[in-house]
C-alpha cells in the first residue's frame, strides 16, 4: 500500500531570519528516511505522464522505484543515462510547470516531490560513491561546444558519452555559465556545481576557460582546426537596461553584474578582491527568477529594506513559485502594479530614490495577457541607494557579429530548429543563445536533442 | 595558468610583463585589451595589450602599481604564473585608413603604455604620427626611446617642467594646432580629465577625436555592463562597443563619477592589507 498522504513530506530548510543572514543553502535535503517515505507515494503508473514533462525524459518512475528499494545509488544510475546534471536540476527546475504537474497525485493533492527526490538520489550518490565515471570507447571524432552553461554541459556529456572526443570553449575562468555566476550559492552550492562538472572531465570532455569564441577564435576557425561540428550555447547574457533618466547613476547595477559579483567573484565573502556596493535600501526591478535571486543577495548583503518592483500584479509574476515563497519569508517587500519611471540621484550622482507611476491591469491584448496601465495622478516615490536592473537578457553579440552567415532574427537569438540545427552547415545551437532567457532545464534538453543531431550528421558525413 | 617570460620595470611605478598567451596572441591587435586574474582569490581587471608577437605566442602588458591587484601583479616574478589571462577583447582601433595622413597620439602618464602600441600601430600603417606624451614629474617618464622610434616629432612635457617643456598635453597640443599641423585624427589615452579635455581642445577645429575609455570592467565580454558609459546621449559597453569612442560625444562628467564608485573600498582594502610594504 503506498503513501497515501495528500502534503509532499516538507525538506528541511533554514528559518527565514536566520538563512537572510547567510548564503548557505536554504534548503537541507531529504533524509533517507524522508526519502523513502516521500517514494512511497508514487503509484508507479504504467503511462508516466510524469515523464512527458521532464525535457530531457528522465525515467521518472523507474528512479524512484529505485529509492523505494533503498537502492540510492541505482536511482542515480538511472537518472544519470538521460540527465547529465541531476543535483542541480532536482534544485532549480520549475517542477511545477514541468515534471510535477503531469503527476497523476497532483490532481486532487500535491504531486509526487520528484525534484527532492532526484536531488536526494544525486546528493547521496555523489557523497557516498567517489568511484568515477567510466571513459567511454573513442569514436575518432571531434567537436567542440561553445560556453560551458548547462546546454554546454549537457551536449558536451551526451557527445561525450557516444565516444566523441569534446572541447568546451569557456569565456570565463570557470565552467557552469549561469549556475556558477546567476543562481546564488544559497540556492545552487557552486561546490556540487563543480563536482557535476568534473565528473564530465572523467567521461574525457575537455573545458578550455579564459577561451572567447568570436575574440580568441571564431566558429569558423574551430572548423577549421578540424572540429568536425559546434554546438554554440552562449547563452543569453547582455543585460538590458529601461533607459529611464538616471540609469547611469552611482548604485545601479544590472542584475547581472550585481550578481556576477557576488556568485562568481564571492564579493560576499570577507575581503574578497572584487568590490561591492553595501547597500541599505534597495529597489529591484522585475519579478522574474533573476530578480527573485538578486533581492535575497541584496537582504543578505545586510540591506534593510529590499523591494521588488513590479509593474503587473502577484498572479503575473514569472518566477517560480517556490523563490516567491522564500523571498517573502526572508521579507522582500513587493511593490506589485509599480512601474519605475526615473531615478533620482543626489549631489555626489548616487541614487537616492525612485520614482514610480502606480499601474492597474488593463483590458487582455492580441497575446491574451492584461496590460498594466498608468494610473493618473498616482505616482509615488521610494527613498533607495541602490537600483538592480532585472528586466531580462538577450543573446551576447560576439559570436553572431563574428560569424556572418550564422543567421540570427530581430532579437539577435541565432535562427535553429527544435534539433539544434542552424542554417551554417556544421553548426549547431540551443539554450538561451536560440530562445532567449528561458530555464536551465530547457536548456539542457536543447544541448541533448543538438548532441543527437550533431552524432546524425558526422555519421551521415 | 599563464607564465610570466619577462618582467622589466619601467619607472618606479610601472612595469611591464610579458606574458606566455598563444591564444591571445594569435588574433590580438592595437587597442584591444585582455582581462586577468593574479590568484584564485583575485578580481579580474583590464589591461591593454602593449605588444604582442603571434609567432612566439607572447603578450605584453604595461600596468602601474595603483591598488591592491596592480600591486600583487607587480610582486609577481619572472618564471611565476598569472591564473587568468583572457582576450583579446574589444573592437581594434582602425590604423589602415589613415595611410598617409597626419595622426597626433597624446599619452598621458601610464596612459603612454596603451599610446605607445597605437602609435606604432599607425605608424606601421604608414599614418605620419606626432606623438605628445605628458607626465607628472622626469622620474614617471617612460617609454621614451620607443614612442620616439614610431613617430615623426614626440614631445615630452611634465607638469612641474622637470624633464622638456613645462605644461600639459592640452597646451602642446594646441600650439601645435595653431602653428599649423593639420591633423586628421587626434588620439587621447590617458586619465578621464585629460581626454576631456584634449576633446574640448580640439572640437572647435573639427579635428576628429578618439579616445581609449577606461571604464571599471568585470567580466569584459558584454554580459554585465558595468563599464557602461553614455555616448552622443546612448548608453555603450565600453567593453564590447570600445574602449575607442569618438571623444566628442562621450558624456565625460558621468564616467568620472561613475570611476569614483569603489572608491572607498579600494583605500581600505589597501591600507587594511598594510599592503604596499609587505
Amino acid at each position: 500500500m503506498p503513501n497515501m498522504s495528500k502534503v509532499k513530506v516538507p525538506m528541511p530548510e533554514q528559518a527565514p531570519d536566520i538563512r537572510n543572514k547567510n548564503f548557505a543553502e536554504v534548503t537541507l535535503g531529504y533524509t533517507d528516511k524522508d526519502a523513502l517515505e516521500e517514494a512511497d507515494r508514487c503509484l508507479n503508473c504504467k503511462h508516466k505522464p510524469c515523464m512527458k514533462g521532464c525535457p530531457v525524459n528522465v525515467q521518472i518512475p523507474e528512479f524512484i522505484s529505485a529509492i523505494k528499494a533503498g537502492e540510492f545509488k541505482k536511482a542515480n544510475d538511472i537518472i544519470k543515462e538521460t540527465s547529465s546534471l541531476p543535483a542541480v536540476c532536482g534544485r532549480v527546475c520549475p517542477q511545477e510547470s514541468q515534471c510535477e504537474k503531469y503527476c497523476v497525485r497532483g490532481i486532487k493533492n500535491e504531486p509526487v516531490g520528484i525534484g527532492r527526490l532526484e536531488r536526494f538520489a544525486a546528493d547521496w550518490a555523489m557523497e557516498n560513491f567517489a568511484e568515477k565515471s567510466q571513459k567511454p570507447a573513442a569514436n575518432g571524432h571531434k567537436v567542440a561546444v561553445v560556453g560551458a552553461g548547462p546546454a554546454g554541459l549537457t551536449c558536451a556529456g551526451d557527445l561525450a558519452l557516444m565516444g566523441y572526443d569534446v572541447t568546451i570553449f569557456e569565456a570565463f575562468h570557470v565552467a557552469g555559465g549561469v549556475l556558477m555566476y546567476g543562481i546564488p550559492e544559497f540556492r545552487l552550492p557552486k561546490a556540487l556545481v563543480q563536482k557535476e562538472i568534473n565528473s564530465l572531465k572523467e567521461l574525457g570532455v575537455k573545458i578550455v576557460t579564459n577561451f572567447v569564441v568570436g575574440k580568441s577564435e571564431t566558429i569558423d576557425d574551430l572548423l577549421a582546426d578540424g572540429y568536425e561540428a559546434v554546438f554554440v550555447g552562449s547563452g543569453a547574457g547582455l543585460p538590458k537596461f529601461m533607459n529611464l533618466p538616471g540609469e547611469n547613476l552611482n548604485g545601479v547595477y544590472s542584475a547581472n553584474e550585481y550578481l556576477t559579483r557576488i556568485n562568481l567573484m564571492k564579493a560576499y565573502e570577507d575581503g574578497a578582491a572584487t568590490p561591492i556596493y553595501h547597500a541599505k535600501n534597495v529597489a529591484v526591478f522585475g519579478g522574474g527568477n533573476v530578480a527573485m535571486d538578486a533581492a535575497r543577495s541584496a537582504k543578505r548583503m545586510g540591506a534593510e529594506n529590499v523591494y521588488i518592483v513590479y509593474r503587473r500584479s502577484e498572479n503575473e509574476l514569472p518566477a517560480r513559485a517556490e523563490e516567491v515563497h522564500h523571498a517573502k519569508e526572508e521579507g522582500i517587500i513587493f511593490k506589485i502594479l509599480s512601474n519605475p519611471n526615473e531615478i533620482i540621484g543626489d549631489e555626489n550622482f548616487w541614487v537616492k530614490a525612485i520614482k514610480c507611476d502606480t499601474m492597474e491591469l488593463g483590458e487582455p491584448d492580441e497575446s491574451g495577457r492584461r496590460s498594466p496601465v498608468k494610473v493618473p495622478n498616482a505616482e509615488f516615490i521610494l527613498d533607495v541607494d541602490c537600483v538592480i536592473v532585472s528586466i531580462g537578457t538577450s543573446p551576447n553579440p560576439i559570436i553572431p557579429s563574428s560569424t556572418p552567415d550564422l543567421t540570427t532574427n530581430r532579437w539577435g537569438c541565432v535562427v535553429a530548429d527544435d534539433a539544434g540545427i542552424t542554417e551554417k552547415p556544421g553548426v549547431f545551437a540551443g539554450g538561451d543563445v536560440v530562445t532567449g532567457a528561458a530555464t536551465v532545464i530547457l536548456a539542457m534538453g536543447a544541448g541533448k536533442n543538438a548532441a543527437a543531431a550533431m552524432d546524425e550528421y558526422i555519421k551521415k558525413r | 595558468m599563464y607564465k610570466i617570460l619577462e618582467k622589466q620595470r619601467l619607472s618606479e611605478q610601472v612595469v611591464r610583463m610579458k606574458i606566455d598567451a598563444p591564444n591571445v596572441a594569435k588574433k590580438a591587435l592595437a587597442g584591444q585589451f585582455i582581462i586577468l586574474r593574479v590568484d584564485e582569490d583575485g578580481e579580474r581587471i583590464p589591461l591593454t595589450v602593449a605588444d604582442y608577437d603571434r609567432g612566439a605566442g607572447t603578450v605584453s602588458i604595461i600596468f602601474q602599481e595603483v591598488g591592491y591587484t596592480t600591486i600583487k601583479l607587480g610582486k609577481k616574478e619572472e618564471g611565476e604564473y598569472i591564473q587568468d589571462f583572457v582576450g583579446p577583447l574589444g573592437i581594434a582601433s582602425e590604423v589602415e585608413e589613415y595611410k598617409g595622413k597626419r595622426v597626433c597620439v597624446i599619452g598621458g602618464g601610464l596612459g603612454c603604455a596603451i599610446a605607445y602600441p597605437q602609435a606604432k600601430a599607425f605608424y606601421e600603417a604608414g599614418a605620419i604620427v606626432d606623438v605628445i606624451a605628458g607626465f607628472r614629474n622626469k622620474d614617471l617618464v617612460i617609454l621614451e626611446k620607443e614612442m620616439g622610434a614610431c613617430s615623426k616629432k614626440l614631445t615630452i612635457i611634465t607638469d612641474d617642467g622637470s624633464n622638456g617643456k613645462k605644461g600639459l598635453v592640452t597646451d602642446v597640443l594646441k600650439e601645435e594646432i595653431e602653428s599649423g599641423a593639420q591633423y586628421d585624427l587626434v588620439i587621447a589615452i590617458g586619465p578621464l580629465v585629460m581626454m576631456k579635455f584634449v576633446s574640448l581642445a580640439t572640437k572647435p577645429y573639427g579635428i576628429k577625436t578618439i579616445v581609449s575609455m577606461n571604464s571599471t570592467m568585470v567580466d569584459g565580454t558584454g554580459m554585465c555592463g558595468c563599464c557602461r558609459l553614455t555616448v552622443d546621449n546612448k548608453t555603450k559597453f565600453a567593453c564590447v562597443d570600445g574602449p575607442d569612442f569618438d571623444g566628442h560625444l562621450v558624456d565625460f562628467d558621468e564616467t568620472i563619477r561613475k570611476s569614483r564608485m569603489y572608491h572607498d573600498h579600494e583605500r581600505s582594502q589597501c591600507s587594511l592589507e598594510g599592503f604596499k610594504n609587505a
